[in-house]
């Protein structure tokens, strides 16, 4: 097993079994069979929406792609968790989470396919557009939790970030400031094992949870892969969040089964035995095998989740196809949100200028 | 002298190794630049040569970096930052400006800053937010900077090197959208005596308009001027290379002779190179100019989607079109001079 396998809160084990000896099984008596499909449905769809995106990529539909393969248990089970009025901020991985938000597929690629700099509108689905610049979210993150606090709201915020990302300043800062303040924001750090190249143990040479406790915050190491814990480290977070007992730190020991992005090449710098070792404790596969033992997931749902994962594919693969280029002049919009001689100039320049050549296809001649 | 044939990315990777081997004080930090060689291939086969203290894969932090340099050039090292791409280099921008610019300055000459500060920069492939920005003029304007940007693989060759050598902090903006192309670089011009980074290069000579640019876009002026010439048009082009400070004693011999410079870059018009060099030219050949210089840039809007990117870079035709209106010639497309 990786090193840091031991030591996390797990409710359903990597071979499918459930002990229910963890206290954690007290933030999810509620979620019978029927909803633990239901998670199991979200991870099916998000790993087929991955999939196809990545296929877009090969096949020169999108510039990018960054997959998100393994890490689906620890994005559908934390969002999952959160209520509508909660409010996420997170990094350009968290594909999964966006799904459980309601954001419809397609608007995923946009950004992707070059066609605008985000895809949905923020407050449409309590989710920020994703964040390129890592950590930067953190602070956005808990600046909401203040916001919410100030107003007297039970509103939540929750940021997420990767295992890189809690070497940046901006990560740290945000910790400070949401202990001091006892703002309700869950920091929820996937430790997928990798920074591009770099394992987990270039950033730190501790357990990421062990952050939590030099900020003055209770910190949380939940088995990523395991959708169930997910959740219920989630909703304990949560809760001590609403009842204004200010942040939690968790980290959610994943795995990057895939590239970092489809630009990267992992065998330069990783040992396939530990892709393999991983594959053990896939995500699906594990809450698969608890659900059959149950009896809840039968060939026949199976089958029924499958054609739902393929058809949101579809509906991907056409919408991504059929995202319109943007126009030339619309490379002005939204810069400012108040008149601005300086832009309007140029724009209008740049209208005239490109007017010439509906009126003259080729250059027109010279005739000095 | 051995030439051969490289691309732009494998010349500084060829100028890295060479003042790695010249000066066991020369280390290099970054992300991502060790085992994997940077996501760019640049620092490619350096660690499995220096080690993992010369070539330090540094955690995911960029002000960690430029500051920990000032240290280990406070300790007597050159430290060599490779910031991954362009947009992420403003978490570090506190150090540079704050710190290493002005250290040599406070301390009244007693600390040197000989840091390298390596930044793939500018648009042109297609890439995703805060991976194609030109951010050179904020670095101009912090006093105690130098600033350079190479075109072609022999000046990254040795660019890259001079840049080390100086006992100065450098800025040293590396065009991504030329890293794959190829040309002939003198290995053994290790730098000494071709003062390269300092100095304007005349990439080709003309007579009656001048372009000025730098980086990415040289080559555009270059297939610009080739264009202009089979109308009849004789244009030079000048490659900065340095970009503070500038050689204007090149570029004001350049518009001296034609009476009218165009000058090209990515970046933002407002507070831009350009107005720079507009302002500087104007200052010094006054009395020669022909007409107003003429800027041609990227316009002042965050770097647009992929999908703009091609309406919003200068290209051939808005390179063409800035050399006419220099030339106050009627088929001018914009009439950009109006308001
Ligand atoms: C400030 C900043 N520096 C560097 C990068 C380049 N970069 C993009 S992703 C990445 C690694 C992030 O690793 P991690 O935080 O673990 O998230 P993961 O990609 O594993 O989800 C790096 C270095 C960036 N986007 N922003
Ligand atoms: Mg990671």
């Amino acid at each position: 097993m990786p090193d840091d396998a031991a030591e996390f809160v797990q409710l359903i084990t990597a071979d499918g079994s459930r002990p229910s000896t963890s206290l954690f099984e007290a933030w999810v008596t509620d979620i019978d069979d029927a909803q633990l499909v239901a998670r199991y449905e979200d991870m099916v769809v998000v790993r087929r929406i991955d999939v196809e995106a990545t296929a877009l990529q090969r096949q020169g539909q999108l510039a990018l792609w960054p997959p998100l393969l393994g890490q689906e248990a620890a994005q559908v089970g934390s969002a999952r968790a959160l209520e509508d009025k909660d409010f996420v901020f997170a990094s350009y991985r968290e594909n999964g989470v966006a799904y459980c938000r309601g954001i419809p597929a397609v608007d995923l690629l946009k950004v992707w396919r070059g066609t605008s700099q985000s895809g949905w509108n923020p407050y449409d689905f309590g989710m920020a557009t994703p964040q390129i610049i890592i950590g930067a979210q953190t602070l956005h993150a808990t600046g909401y939790a203040l916001g919410m606090q100030n107003d007297r709201s039970d509103v939540v915020s929750v940021t997420y970030f990767g295992d890189g990302a809690t070497s940046e300043g901006d990560v740290s800062e945000a910790m400070v400031f949401a202990s001091t303040f006892k703002a309700p924001v869950v920091f929820f750090c996937q430790n997928n094992h990798w920074a591009i190249s770099e394992p987990v143990g270039l950033q730190s040479k501790e357990q990421l949870v062990n952050r939590a406790a030099g900020f003055g915050m209770p910190g949380v190491r939940v088995d990523g892969n395991d959708v169930l814990a997910v959740l219920a480290v989630t909703r304990e977070a949560l809760e001590r969040a609403r009842r204004g007992d200010g942040p939690t730190f968790i980290e959610a020991v994943t795995y990057r089964m895939g590239p970092h992005t489809t630009a990267d090449d992992p065998t330069r710098y990783r040992e396939p035995a530990e892709l393999a070792e991983w594959a053990q404790r896939d995500p699906i596969a594990r809450l698969g095998a608890y659900l059959r033992s149950t009896g809840a997931l039968t060939d026949e749902v199976a089958g029924t989740i499958d054609e739902t994962a393929d058809r949101v594919a579809a509906e991907l693969r056409a919408g991504c196809l059929a995202l319109p280029d943007p126009e030339p002049l619309s490379l002005f919009e939204h810069v400012y949100s108040e008149p601005h001689r300086g832009l309007d100039r140029q724009r209008d320049h740049y209208a005239r200028y490109l007017a010439m050549f509906e009126t003259a296809p080729t250059r027109p001649a010279v005739q000095s | 002298m051995t030439s051969q044939v490289m691309t732009l990315s494998k010349a500084i990777n060829a100028g890295l190794r060479q003042a790695m081997t010249d000066d066991d004080r020369v280390i290099l930090m970054g992300e991502d630049i060790g085992k994997l060689g940077g996501v760019y291939r640049i620092t490619e086969g350096l660690q499995d040569s220096f080690g993992e203290r010369r070539v330090m894969d540094t955690p995911l932090a960029e002000s960690a970096i430029l500051g920990t340099a000032v240290g280990l050039a406070y300790a007597g090292f050159r430290p060599v930052c490779e910031i991954q791409f362009d947009g992420f280099i403003y978490p570090a921008f506190d150090q540079i400006v704050s710190q290493v610019a002005r250290m040599h300055a406070r301390t009244a000459g007693a600390v040197t800053m000989p840091i390298t500060i390596r930044v793939p920069f500018g648009g042109g492939i297609g890439a995703a937010e805060h991976h194609s920005d030109s951010p050179e003029a904020y670095f101009m304007h912090a006093s105690g900077l130098r600033v350079v940007s190479v075109s072609n693989p022999q000046d990254a060759y040795t660019v890259i090197q001079e840049a080390i050598a100086s006992n100065d902090p450098v800025l040293f903006f590396e065009p991504k959208r030329r890293y794959h192309v190829k040309g002939d670089v003198e290995l053994e011009s290790s730098g000494q005596g071709r003062n390269a980074m300092d100095t304007a290069r005349v990439v080709s000579e003309g007579r009656d308009v001048t372009i000025v640019s730098y980086g990415g876009l040289v080559q555009v002026a270059v297939e610009a001027a080739q264009v202009a010439s089979t109308e009849g048009v004789s244009v030079e082009v000048i490659d900065l290379r340095s970009l503070a400070p500038i050689d204007f004693e090149a570029v004001a011999n350049s518009v001296r002779k034609t009476g009218r410079v165009v000058i090209v870059h990515e970046a933002a018009e407002s507070g831009g190179l350009g107005a720079e060099i507009a302002a500087g030219i104007t200052e010094r050949c006054f009395y020669s100019l022909n007409h107003a210089p003429v800027r041609v840039t990227g316009f002042d809007i965050p770097f647009p989607p992929a999908k703009l990117e091609k309406y919003h870079l200068p290209d051939l035709d808005r390179v063409l079109d800035g050399l006419d209106r220099a030339l106050d010639r009627p088929n001018s497309l914009s009439g950009l001079e109006i308001s």
